[in-house]
């Protein structure tokens, strides 16, 4: 028995290619059939149509969902409230992450560093739905938020940024501003580790040089180390930005209820049963991410990744 | 490097604390809460302390079915994960010709792209072929995209081991199969640990795929989902809640310890 096995080996052992190919094909074939396969059946789906009077699926090429999709100024509303929340996400939390990752590649020191790097992987990795619990907990109306504030004497300020129109809302478990914050919070990690390691990777001799040749401390962060960490800040916008373009669960759980791109997909494939729409609404997160990771490529994120 | 005490530094030192308290006191205010008296409401201050929704929670057969349901899912999806990544890295690692990148590309894009359209592609498949829902469908969509953990993990120690140790042992007669299970399999046994552990909590915690892949099952994730549209005892949902903070977070600690000599445990 063992020898056959060895007899194996050995005879895969001198060809290299055939080796090659046995031990890939396992995930080629798992990647290539299960998820680009489903990738491209919905694909496929979203060009079906829905008989509206049976609700059985018509599988006959038509662009009626498309169709569907861009008459109606409400979906219009859910594909920019989306993307623009995706946007101010992405840009907030840049300026956030970008003093902490700062913090954390030039001045901590070997003691401290692993432990601000766990600092942010942990709440990376952790719960994500209980991240999101913790918020609706916090910000609820007898929550500890409104206690705080209360404390401090602020409670007006709340009201008065609650009484803002669009954003506003009755409380902040209701409105875009505890939505966004929430965001921020949950795809902030996402941002620091890449702004981080771009950052870490700028030579010390550069900055040497930089202040050998006169540059001040502000000229040499602004001329030699900015544009080396730009790269980092374009790679980590690429989570914040994707994650928040296809979350459905936040908007369900904080806001106003007010439709975001990945709840119009859940609605129209579950209650609707209305799969072709669904498939047709799904095209436009991937088609918003392809141009975007075209435009991240230019910008060089992809080597900060 | 600039000085170590100005007005700089200290506004640095001080979005950098601002930035973990805002990041950290979240999680801490979810484990306080799972000790509160308080039935219906999210009082602040808590009116009191009590261990009694631990006890509520035991009881609870909903519970323990998801929790049955989230373990299996994750152990397969994992054991899955293990398998096709770990192969793939050693069929990569050592060759130029092949595209490495199609391959890192491939393995990162069921988590690049948003969970939702991983989520719906799966489901549309799955109606389109007529797949009835089972523990199946969501392991199938849960090892798609825990592969990436494996994958990265093993491929980055594979990378930082010396070849010479693989031809030292062939030099010394042993055959493919013995220097596989004697050399390289020793080297990559903690990076396999650490991905297998991360892949464990990735799954464990995926909810936009699994609603999508599920049926009626449900699992952890799933279930606190139903609990916070539709709450029934809200402070059992924080016991909950706690118990999935510690099932993600354990295994992320035990990853980073195994994996700190890899330029410190990259994801």
């Amino acid at each position: 028995m063992t020898s056959t096995f060895d007899k194996f080996f050995t005879f895969l052992f001198y060809r290299k290619g055939l080796a090659i190919f046995l031990l890939l094909a396992p995930l080629l074939i798992w990647l290539g059939v299960v998820y680009l396969g489903s990738l491209f059946t919905l694909l496929i789906q979203s060009f079906f149509s829905i008989d509206s009077f049976s609700g059985v699926i018509k599988r006959e090429f038509t662009l009626e969902s498309y169709y569907d999709l861009f008459r109606q100024s409400t979906n219009w509303d859910i594909i920019i409230r989306t993307t623009t929340m995706a946007f101010t996400v992405t840009i907030v939390s840049a300026i956030i992450a970008f003093p902490i990752a700062y913090y954390m590649a030039m001045y901590a020191g070997p003691k401290l560093k692993p432990i601000l790097y766990l600092g942010v992987m942990l709440p990376l990795w952790s719960s994500y739905l209980v991240k999101v619990y913790s918020w609706k907990l916090i910000m609820a109306k007898e929550g500890i938020l409104t206690w705080i504030l209360n404390e401090l004497g602020l409670l007006h300020v709340l009201d008065v940024i609650l009484s803002i129109p669009v954003i506003g809302g009755t409380s902040l478990s209701f409105s875009y501003i505890g939505m966004f914050l929430v965001f921020v919070y949950i795809w902030l990690p996402y941002m620091i580790l890449p702004i981080q390691a771009s950052l870490e990777r700028i030579p010390k001799s550069l900055l040497e040089a930089s202040s050998d040749l006169g540059g001040g401390p502000s000229q040499t962060f602004r001329k030699v180390i900015l544009p080396l960490a730009f790269p980092g800040v374009v790679a980590g916008s690429i989570f914040t930005f994707s994650l928040t373009l296809g979350d459905y669960i936040i908007p369900t759980i904080i806001g106003n209820s007010s439709y975001f791109i990945g709840m119009a997909v859940y609605t129209h494939q579950g209650t609707a049963g209305n799969i072709p729409l669904a498939a047709a609404f799904s095209v436009i997160p991937i088609i918003i991410m392809m141009v975007y990771l075209m435009i991240a490529k230019r910008l060089g994120a992809f080597d900060a990744l | 490097m600039p000085s170590k005490w100005n007005l700089g530094t200290i506004g640095l030192k001080v979005a950098t604390t601002l930035g973990f308290l805002f990041i950290h006191i979240p999680l801490f205010i979810i484990i306080m809460y799972a000790f509160s008296t308080d039935e219906k409401t999210f009082q602040f201050p808590l009116p009191g302390f009590t261990l009694k929704w631990f006890g509520v929670a035991w009881e609870r057969n909903d519970i323990w079915e998801a929790i049955i349901l989230s373990s299996q899912v994750a152990t397969i999806s994992t054991i899955m994960a293990i398998i096709l990544g770990t192969l793939a890295c050693l069929a990569v690692y050592r060759s130029k010709f092949f595209g490495r990148e199609v391959i890192s590309f491939l393995v990162i894009l069921p988590i690049a792209l948003p969970g939702i359209v991983t989520g719906i592609s799966l489901r549309s498949a799955m109606s389109l072929f007529g797949i009835p829902f089972s523990t199946w469908t969501i392991v199938i969509a849960h090892a798609t995209f825990c592969i990436v953990t494996v994958y990265n993990n093993v491929l980055a120690r594979l990378r930082r081991s010396s070849h010479s140790m693989v031809e030292a042992s062939m030099d010394l007669g042993a055959n493919p199969w013995q220097t596989f299970r004697f050399v390289i399999l020793p080297n990559i046994a903690t990076a396999l640990l650490a991905g297998g552990m991360l892949s464990f909590a990735l799954s464990f915690d995926e909810v936009i795929v699994t609603t999508f892949t599920a049926g009626q099952q449900s699992t952890v994730p799933i279930w606190m989902l139903t609990e916070f549209i539709r709450p029934r005892q809200r402070p059992v949902t924080n016991v909950v809640a706690v118990f999935v903070i510690l099932v993600t977070t354990l295994p992320i600690l035990a990853a980073y310890y195994l994996t700190k000599e890899d330029e410190g445990g990259k994801k």
